[in-house]
């Protein structure tokens, strides 16, 4: 379920929230592809998301 | 007191972990790994009831396990388990150790000895990084003038820790490799994880079916596990064309979404089963 529209920080396409989004989770911006974490959820917004660093993983 | 969660991302991973959480009713706080800040010494009454360790960065979670630690708690997994899984150097040393069967497994520290090992392996053979994951910078080396250039190439990366090789043989496995979930003493669940590229890891694209858990599978990620120190654990297996099982790596803060995508097991709650059983066990 879609009930949160914020906007992307890199080319301001709206982008939409799920229902159940949570802080730090990553989506992409349907506009120019980049990945967007959510930085509030009340109301939602968007930072552009850090890169991923050399060790990330598992 | 609550659990703490410690996060880099809420991948889905961690959104049923979180949902599980909250299905059984245990207060937990979702710490990103950006905001701890630790002064030594101030604090010598644990804060949290635990620490379950979901940091992406292995040099952040090396750290932060161990300032953790230092302060009374205890954290899953462990850090001796996280350092050891997460440097692809220790895990091998840790694994032949034991006598787990693994890939043929050279080390160098300098470039000219890297050429000279990876003759020694004989082509193809496989160069990875001691420390990264999701099947990144793996690159398969068919001859000597490849090895070369790789090796030259690998001199200008930044991080010193490309200066040291990690170098396998190439295994001839089918288009596949087998990942199994262990908690504790109890292997949970595995998938295979196709490919029609060597490199079958789901981040580059791979895709999971169930594996059925048989009794060799189950004993080998057991001791592979036990080698490495046991906890949460996802072992990593490739099959020789003659079905030998060898294990390639243990994965310390893992990655379920393939597994979740194609078995029934719901690993998030079994997770969260065995972290409150081992925090009760050592209260």
């Amino acid at each position: 379920m879609t009930v949160a529209l914020s906007t992307c920080p890199d080319c301001t396409e709206a982008v939409p929230a799920a229902g159940d989004v949570r802080v730090a989770s990553i989506t992409v911006c349907p506009g120019c592809q980049a990945e967007l974490e959510v930085i509030s959820i009340d109301p939602v917004e968007y930072a552009l998301a850090p890169d991923i660093e050399e060790d990330f993983g598992e | 007191m609550t659990l703490a969660v410690l996060t880099t991302r809420t991948r889905l991973e961690e959104r049923l972990i979180f949902a599980a959480l909250e299905r059984r009713g245990i207060p937990y706080a979702q710490v990103d790994d950006r905001s701890l800040i630790h002064h030594l010494g101030d604090r010598e009454v644990p804060r949290y009831l635990g620490v379950l360790n979901r940091i992406m960065s292995h040099t952040r979670s090396v750290y932060a396990t161990r300032l953790f630690e230092a302060t009374g708690h205890q954290v899953l997994n462990p850090s001796n388990v996280v350092e050891t899984c997460g440097d692809k150097i220790l895990t091998s040393l840790a694994l032949t150790k034991a006598g787990i069967p693994t890939p043929r497994t050279v080390v160098a520290v300098t470039p000219d000895a890297a050429v000279e090992a990876i003759e020694q392996l004989g082509y193809p053979a496989v160069v990875k990084p001691a420390v990264g994951s999701w099947g990144r910078l793996l690159s398969k080396v068919n001859d000597r003038d490849a090895a070369e250039t790789l090796i030259e190439h690998k001199q200008s990366l930044r991080s010193p820790i490309h200066n040291v090789y990690y170098l396998q043989e190439y295994i001839d496995k089918p288009d596949r490799d087998i990942r199994v979930i262990v908690l504790g003493d109890e292997p949970v669940a595995a998938v295979y994880r196709r490919s029609d590229h060597w490199i079958t890891n789901t981040a580059r694209g791979a895709t999971t079916t169930s594996c059925p858990l048989t009794d060799d599978l189950v004993s080998l990620a057991l001791r592979a596990s036990a080698a490495v120190g046991g906890g949460m654990l996802a072992v990593d297996l490739l099959e020789r064309s003659t079905g030998e099982l060898l294990v390639t790596e243990v994965n310390h803060t893992m990655e379920f979404h393939g597994l979740a995508a194609a078995t029934d097991v719901d690993v998030a709650d079994l997770i969260v089963t065995h972290t409150l059983s081992t925090l009760e066990r050592a209260a």
